[in-house]
């Protein structure tokens, strides 16, 4: 079972000092942060840059020290969401002070399509215009003031068309990015004939701006072999480099791509951070100059795709007792205007319709809708959390109709022995961890005790209404994409003993550079700060894949492992030969600094530093690259069945909130988490993770709010509008810890599990909870429709309508 | 160009910049210091935060600002901190120290503003020594964004930093240069580029008449938007900051009312203290107006004269009966706030006028004061409506009411018809359902990014109800005192 670490010292007696003051700071059981002595993998280190964050040190994209000529590039971007471009005259742009280049579609030398996986997105628009925010043409300027005051002299004339923004609609009418894909599993139909009772709904699941703080940004140096070196904030370096090679019609050899660190990605830098490299490589080419692009942060927003909003509809068979016999699921993405990612992302939202729960005998339809808007993208979950969000509100659902509780209801439909497999063909291994890990949670969060203050509250409080809900994750690890699922990683360790890693992973805040260098030290038995490690670059590690799906530490850490096993292995062969006293190969190790060999009375001891002097002065190879491919995964997409994903990782969440049913404004007053990472790489990094994806999911389903006009353009354009939480959304008892003692039962890196998206999920508790502080108002016979974001204005609405109907 | 002069991290620093000029862009693209960063340029993130100090007895005094919408003329004068300043020889400051203890940063970007935000609470908690309470913890840090965190572990080194051994280090305080600007412009009519500094009311008044095409600057928490986002250059400015008659507050008597006239270029950071005494409604919505980043430097004056239809202090000034002085070269004159207002942005102030001075009157006896501000989010967000009741209960009847909105019209705007209807009439939920069909006569509101039409009138009628059930059962919780006042 799991064991409560403590809380680390200094929290607690701040938490003493401020006791009347904060309750409850500080996650109620976490690991002790271990910030002395030796740090390796599995223990709190602090990130790799750390220091450098907090002194303004680390170096960002815009932060790089440039030639005294470099070109700055403003974009001008279309006004209207769809229409043909009729006149582009840029005579006065070109004219303008500063400018130096001017480029349209016209101009691009070798592929102007620069779709990631299918094709669809035009680097410049040539005639037909998709959606508010596409790229038009791009200026080079002296300054980028310069550059953004001509971008404003362009002539634009662009025949109008009315802008598809509905996706049910288009969907009606089968615009679709890419054909619809169904799973099933089982006669769901008869399911639904022979149902004692049938229940159904539908949710919209608003979309979700990714809001890095730090934006899209690159910069490009040519080199003297006609190719480019590209500084970028993104996450998928390998990808890139195809683009910007593809764009300028030279070899990939040609394009080196580096990325030190991102400032925040989400999923917002997978694919669409190439399309500025692509441009600013073709200026860079085209003038000789270093060129720097960042996106100001509102065109950002509008240029760029976003998580997918969705359109959801369950229509479920039940049993007496509220258990799922089957059904069908519909779930519709918005994809926007191109299918970039979205064939992957509508299936892992199909993949995640059943989250904890076994759906039955069911059938779950997926649509890629295509709308006039940004190409919707990558956003921590993949789809999974939309997917998600239609069994969890039918879960509520159930509940209502039922009479019974929402968490009896939930426990009911997990998946359990003898109800074991997915509507997609895979067994839900470690099943039972979910149901441990809810019970914990429930006993720990004293769920029961509380619902009954809440039901107490609620019955004498006319206005403000308690809410309380417990919500669990089960989220599939893997690319669904097969071939993704493989890494690299090069390892050199030089004659002082010290030791440089590199990978095909990049850093975007989420540890994996710390994780990684831990993953090496504990390999090599070395203190964490013998290892560095250094800027993700495709000319190191090549053909790598995105820094997504959780997978980063999972697959690339496999792959630092093995380049670092297999150099420990040969220094173990190099020492049992050349050591002349003799040195036992058998059982031979690294700790501590040291080769260790035998054990008592015959052990043996030569410092690190000695080791690799040693081989090396003996012409033994103190470099090793390393490889990983994640065994077992396949999904047959012609039948929609098969074991896409590796393992889960699992997790529960319970909030509690207060509402104000006059106002809609409502305060989360407390969150319990409870999480599951296998063996943790590093605790600090992963209560870091859950922490963050928790906010992050709640504020996705609270206060973030896109929104367009009628027109198609978006008018939530920067964080004036766009509202993610802040300081005072945290709630202010919030409970985090990690389930221990449970290792990964797959053989993933030392048994642990990723942790980058599933958490993000757990933000789901948070709208149930409004969700029950409203059925509260109907003294919980109704399920109120609350759809997201759920922001006062919805919840208020909400409200308002029960009121209305109840008089 | 004018030269400006001011510390920077200790060390006396000359240069020359351009009017239009922030101080992100001043460091990043003519100090090279990029440690301060941009993640919005515009006021909302915080990932920009500098500290800004001025004398104050013996020390410095370091108030939060956004880098990316202040002038940097501005730092005339002053001592600008960033984050390259804190660590000294190798020492760590405490902030940073506990940031990186508590695993305060992931990704790192909001990080440097994190820090300098939290150098200024540490400051202030050395200089102010008072409990670190909740809400001054998240007045401190509700001005920036972390999308990576979930700020728990920030909050963790807010608290930790304070347990760590610090002495404050010599170069905080290091002479000030004392030079002041005090303007002339030689020819106001050409095209040339200034930044004008007068430090008193006549300058300023003189200065506006010969350059009307200039714009005024305050704290520049709304105009500077008009360069970073829209790009316009702002070549021609006229800093008001720095005029004494206009940040004084003085408690006074004017046509028979006490009250208090305040200056225009007083900060909402300065005003705190009165209004926490005075009028403890009004003060708890100046902590949900902007963040602290913004309320360090915007002032009563700039929310007035910008005449933005969701500005969150002229529904509160309205309902309270406030005054607006504005002054010219030709003397001043005086109007009731309501007639200040004339339309969507537009003002009754002419060409050559400024806002000198707003008086608020005392609140009588038994008169009460409720503001309630609706935003998406609750900390640092515009309003979508935000209604303010200013009233006098006796035995049982209100009188003297006055209510009034922002978010609802083109301008702020008082509900006349819902005055009239609750006027004199008892405190009954008839009445209060009357006030709020009337409300259909005061308002037809738009739909805009912030809120539908239907929701706006649905939620300024609620409002009605929230007093209504807080007047009639004042015992019973009828809204979260987080959000209420
Ligand atoms: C991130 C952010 C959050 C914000 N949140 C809020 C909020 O919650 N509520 C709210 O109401 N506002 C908010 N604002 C808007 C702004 O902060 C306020 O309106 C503030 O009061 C403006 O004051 P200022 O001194 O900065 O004005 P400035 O920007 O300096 O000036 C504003 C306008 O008034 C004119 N002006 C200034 N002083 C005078 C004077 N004495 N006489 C005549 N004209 C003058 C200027 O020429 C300019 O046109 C926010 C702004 C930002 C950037
Ligand atoms: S850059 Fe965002 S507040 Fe200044
Ligand atoms: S650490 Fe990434 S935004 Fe705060």
């Amino acid at each position: 079972m799991r064991t409560l670490t403590k809380l680390d010292g200094d929290s607690s007696r701040a938490r003493r000092d401020l006791h009347d003051h904060i309750q409850g700071s500080g996650p109620l059981a976490r690991h002790t942060v271990d910030s002395t002595g030796r740090r390796q993998a599995g223990s709190s280190s602090f990130h790799e840059s750390a220091k450098k964050h907090v002194t303004g040190k680390a170096a960002y994209i815009d932060d790089l020290v440039l030639p005294a000529d470099v070109l700055h590039v403003a974009l001008g971007l279309s006004p209207i969401a769809h229409g043909t471009l009729t006149q582009l005259d840029l005579s006065r742009v070109k004219e303008a002070p500063g400018v130096v280049d001017v480029i349209t579609f016209h101009e691009v030398p070798g592929h102007t399509d620069i779709g990631p996986v299918f094709p669809g997105d035009p680097i410049f628009v040539d005639q037909e215009i998709s959606y508010a925010g596409q790229c038009l043409f791009a200026v080079a300027a002296t300054s980028l003031q310069a550059a953004r005051r001509a971008v404003k002299l362009a002539a634009v004339s662009i025949d109008e068309q009315p802008a598809s923004l509905d996706p049910v609609a288009a969907t009606e009418r089968e615009e679709f990015v890419r054909p619809t894909h169904v799973q099933t599993r089982g006669n769901w139909q008869q399911a639904l004939d022979q149902a004692e009772q049938i229940i159904e709904g539908e949710l919209f699941v608003g979309g979700q701006e990714h809001f890095y703080l730090e934006g899209q940004a690159c910069v490009v140096h040519p080199t003297e072999d006609e190719g480019v070196i590209v500084h970028t904030s993104n996450q998928h370096p390998s990808e890139t480099q195809k683009l910007v090679a593809e764009v300028l019609d030279i070899p990939f050899h040609a394009v080196t791509v580096e990325v030190r660190r991102m400032g925040g990605g989400f999923g917002g830098k997978e694919t669409q951070a190439s399309p500025w490299a692509c441009i600013a490589a073709f200026i860079a080419r085209r003038t000789g100059k270093t060129v720097r692009l960042r996106l100001p942060r509102s065109e950002d927003m509008r240029a760029t795709g976003k998580r997918h909003p969705f359109h959801n509809r369950y229509r479920l068979a039940i049993d007496s007792k509220g258990v799922l016999q089957g059904g069908e699921i519909t779930v519709i993405g918005d994809c926007g205007y191109s299918p970039d990612l979205s064939d992957a992302i509508v299936d892992r939202a199909m993949f995640h319709a059943d989250n904890a729960y076994s759906l039955g005998e069911a059938q779950v339809t997926g649509h890629r809708a295509k709308t006039h808007t940004a190409s919707n993208t990558a956003f921590r979950g993949f789809g999974g959390p939309q997917g998600m969000m239609i069994i969890e509100a039918a879960m509520d659902d159930i509940a209502r109709k039922i009479g019974e509780d929402p968490l009896t209801i939930r426990k009911r439909n997990f998946y359990r022995d003898g109800r074991e497999v997915t509507h997609y063909g895979q067994q839900v291994d470690q099943r039972q961890l979910l149901h441990t890990l809810v019970e914990t949670l429930e006993s720990d969060s004293e769920y029961w005790a509380r619902r009954k203050a809440v039901s107490d509250f609620n019955a004498t409080s006319p206005v403000i209404k308690k809410g309380l809900a417990l919500t669990p994750v089960k989220f599939g690890i893997s690319f669904t994409a097969q071939h993704l699922n493989q890494a690299g990683a090069l390892l050199h360790v030089y004659t002082d003993g010290s030791v440089m890693i590199n990978h095909g992973g990049t850093e975007m805040g989420q540890g994996l550079h710390t994780k990684i260098c831990q993953v090496v030290a504990r390999e090599l038995g070395l203190d964490l700060d013998k290892v560095r490690i250094t800027a993700t670059r495709t000319d190191k590690v090549p053909n790598t894949s995105p820094t997504a799906a959780s997978s980063g530490a999972d697959l690339n850490g496999m792959a630092a492992r093995d380049a670092a096993g297999k150099l420990r292995e040969r220094l173990f062969d190099f020492a049992a030969e050349h050591f002349t006293e003799g040195l036992d190969r058998e059982g031979m190790r690294l700790e501590d600094g040291m080769l260790v060999a035998g054990i008592g009375e015959s052990e043996r001891r030569v410092p690190w530093g000695e080791l690799v002097q040693t081989a090396y002065i003996n012409r033994v190879s103190l470099s090793e690259k390393g490889f990983y491919a994640t065994p077992l995964i396949h999904y047959d997409r012609s039948i929609g069945q098969g074991r896409p994903f590796y393992y889960y990782a699992f997790g529960a969440a319970v909030a509690e909130v207060s509402v104000d049913t006059l106002s809609g404004e409502y305060l989360v007053d407390r969150v319990d988490i409870l999480h599951d990472v296998g063996d943790s790489l590093n605790p600090a990094i992963d209560i870091g993770q859950v922490e963050g994806g928790f906010i992050q999911g709640m504020g996705w389903l609270t206060s973030e709010e896109l929104k367009w006009n009628d027109k198609g353009a978006l008018v939530s354009d920067g964080p004036a509008t766009y509202k993610i939480p802040t300081y005072g959304d945290l709630p202010p008892t919030f409970n985090v810890a990690l389930l221990e003692g449970h290792p990964n039962s797959m053989a993933s890196l030392y048994r642990s599990k990723a942790v980058g998206e599933p958490p993000f999920m757990l933000g789901i508790s948070v709208w149930s909870a409004l969700r029950d502080a409203l059925s509260s108002l109907t003294n919980y016979t109704d399920s109120p429709h609350l759809d997201t974001p759920a922001t006062p204005e919805r919840v208020m609405l909400a409200a308002n309508a029960i009121r209305e109907k109840a008089l | 160009m004018a030269t400006i002069a001011f510390l920077l991290n200790g060390a006396p620093h000359q240069c020359e910049v351009s009017p239009n000029t922030s101080i992100l862009t001043l460091l990043r693209e003519h100090l090279a210091l990029t440690g301060t960063k941009e993640g919005c340029a515009s006021g909302d993130c915080g990932a920009c935060t500098v500290a800004i100090g001025e004398q104050n007895a013996d020390t410095h005094t370091f108030t939060s600002a956004n880098a990316c919408i202040t002038p940097a003329h501005q730092l005339q004068g002053r001592h600008l901190v960033t984050i390259e300043g804190l660590a000294k020889e190798g020492r760590l400051h405490p902030a940073q120290e506990a940031m990186i203890e508590c695993h305060g940063s992931q990704c790192g970007f909001c990080t440097p503003g994190i820090v300098m935000s939290l150098f200024t609470l540490h400051n202030d908690l050395t200089q102010r020594p008072a409990p670190l309470t909740p809400e001054r913890l998240e007045a401190a840090l509700g001005g920036n964004l972390c999308r990576c965190t979930g700020y728990r572990p920030i909050r963790d080194a807010a608290l930790r930093m304070n347990d760590m051994p610090y002495e404050r280090p010599q170069w905080q305080d290091a002479a000030l240069s004392t030079s002041e600007n005090d303007a002339e412009i030689t020819d106001p009519t050409a095209k040339t580029p200034f930044f004008a500094q007068p430090l008193s009311l006549a300058a300023l008044t003189r200065l506006r008449q010969e350059a009307p095409q200039a714009r005024l600057v305050a704290g520049g928490t709304d105009l500077w938007l008009e360069s970073t986002q829209r790009l316009a250059s702002l070549d021609q400015l006229i800093d008001v900051s720095r005029v004494a008659e206009l940040l004084t507050v003085e408690a006074t008597t004017f046509e028979g009312q006490p009250g208090w006239w305040i200056g225009a270029g007083v900060t909402y950071t300065q005003l705190e203290p009165l209004f926490e005494e005075h009028f403890p409604a009004f003060a708890h919505l100046l902590h949900r107006l902007g963040s602290q980043q913004i309320r360090n430097r915007g002032t009563l004056g700039g929310n007035i004269a910008n005449a933005s239809p969701i500005g969150d202090t002229p529904p509160v000034l309205l309902a309270l009966g406030a005054r607006v002085e504005l002054a010219s070269v030709k003397g001043s004159r005086c109007l009731a706030l309501e007639n200040f207002f004339l339309d969507y942005k537009q003002t009754a102030m002419a060409a050559d006028e400024v806002v000198s001075r707003i008086f608020i009157p005392q609140a009588i006896e038994r008169s009460q004061l409720r503001v309630w501000k609706l935003s998406k989010r609750r900390e640092d967000d515009i309003s979508a409506v935000l209604g303010a009741f200013s009233y006098r209960i006796e035995q049982g009847v209100l009188h003297d009411v006055r209510i009034a909105f922002g978010g609802m019209a083109a301008t702020p705007k008082r509900a006349q018809a819902a005055e009239a209807t609750l006027e004199g009439s008892a405190i009954t939920a008839d009445a209060f359902r009357a006030a709020q069909r009337s409300l259909d006569e005061d308002f037809q509101p738009m739909s805009d990014v912030r809120g539908s039409q239907h929701y706006r009138q649905q939620a300024a009628k609620n409002l009605f109800e929230r007093l209504y059930l807080s007047l009639s059962a004042p015992d019973r919780e009828v809204m979260l005192h987080a959000y209420a006042h």
